[in-house]
């Protein structure tokens, strides 16, 4: 994948070398289960009127642990994603770099909220507290 | 989907506000989107992980996936949103 003198010095155009290229190609790979598995559930389960609903169905293990490795995954390809769309298409250097920043933050902060509600939902006591 | 589990685990109330909302018809029309906008990109995106691998870059297989892509799209929006129809999601 890399030229030998690419590994040696470790530089690109970038200086990062295809890591951030190849990091997309690997959570789209994960993505493609996951996010086919998500929809199947919503579908099946998850889009209820009842709130108690979802919170019975994150009390499984494999439930939470397959949505947590979704929002991890999802929200990493999406900062990486639009990454690629802001450093390709905005040419003034000063929103450039805000909005990279800014991209960088917003997935992280999403990914943290949304997996601590998992959590949350997952170690919750369905019977005596709702 | 954020708003969607916070509100599950911290604001129950707010829970069902926001699935009456996605219920409605304007809720409907944004879940359709999502459904549509959501196969697309996946099927793109495995056409790219193809490329990737060198396969499938002449011309006439690169238009022909593309149609398959947009086709495609509309053959599993359909297939999903009649399983939730089907099984009564609300």
């Amino acid at each position: 994948m890399r030229s030998r003198l690419g590994r040696v010095k470790g530089l690109g155009s970038a200086h990062h070398g295809v890591g951030h290229w190849w990091q997309l190609r690997v959570t789209s790979v994960a993505l493609i289960p996951l996010s086919m598995w998500f929809v199947i559930s919503l579908v099946t389960a998850l889009l209820s009127p009842n709130v108690i609903h979802v919170a019975e169905w994150f009390s499984s293990p494999l439930n939470s642990i397959f949505m947590i490795l979704l929002l991890a995954v999802n929200f990493f390809h999406t900062k990486l994603g639009a990454q690629v769309v802001i450093e390709d298409y905005i040419k003034c250097r000063v929103s450039k770099y805000a909005m990279l920043l800014a991209n960088t933050f917003v997935c992280y902060v999403l990914a943290g909220i949304s997996i601590l509600a998992v959590l949350k939902l997952h170690f919750l006591d369905v019977a005596t507290s709702m | 989907m954020v708003l969607w589990l916070w509100s599950a685990a911290y604001a129950p109330e707010f829970y069902t506000t926001l699935h009456d909302l996605l219920a409605s018809v304007f809720g409907k029309v944004l879940l359709l989107g999502w459904t549509v906008a959501f196969y697309f990109h996946l099927l793109c995106g495995i056409r790219h992980l193809i490329w990737d691998t060198g396969r499938g870059m002449s011309v006439p297989a690169i238009n022909k996936s593309g149609i398959a892509a947009v086709v495609l799209t509309f053959i599993l929006t359909a297939f999903t949103w009649g399983v939730a129809i089907s099984a009564g999601v609300q």
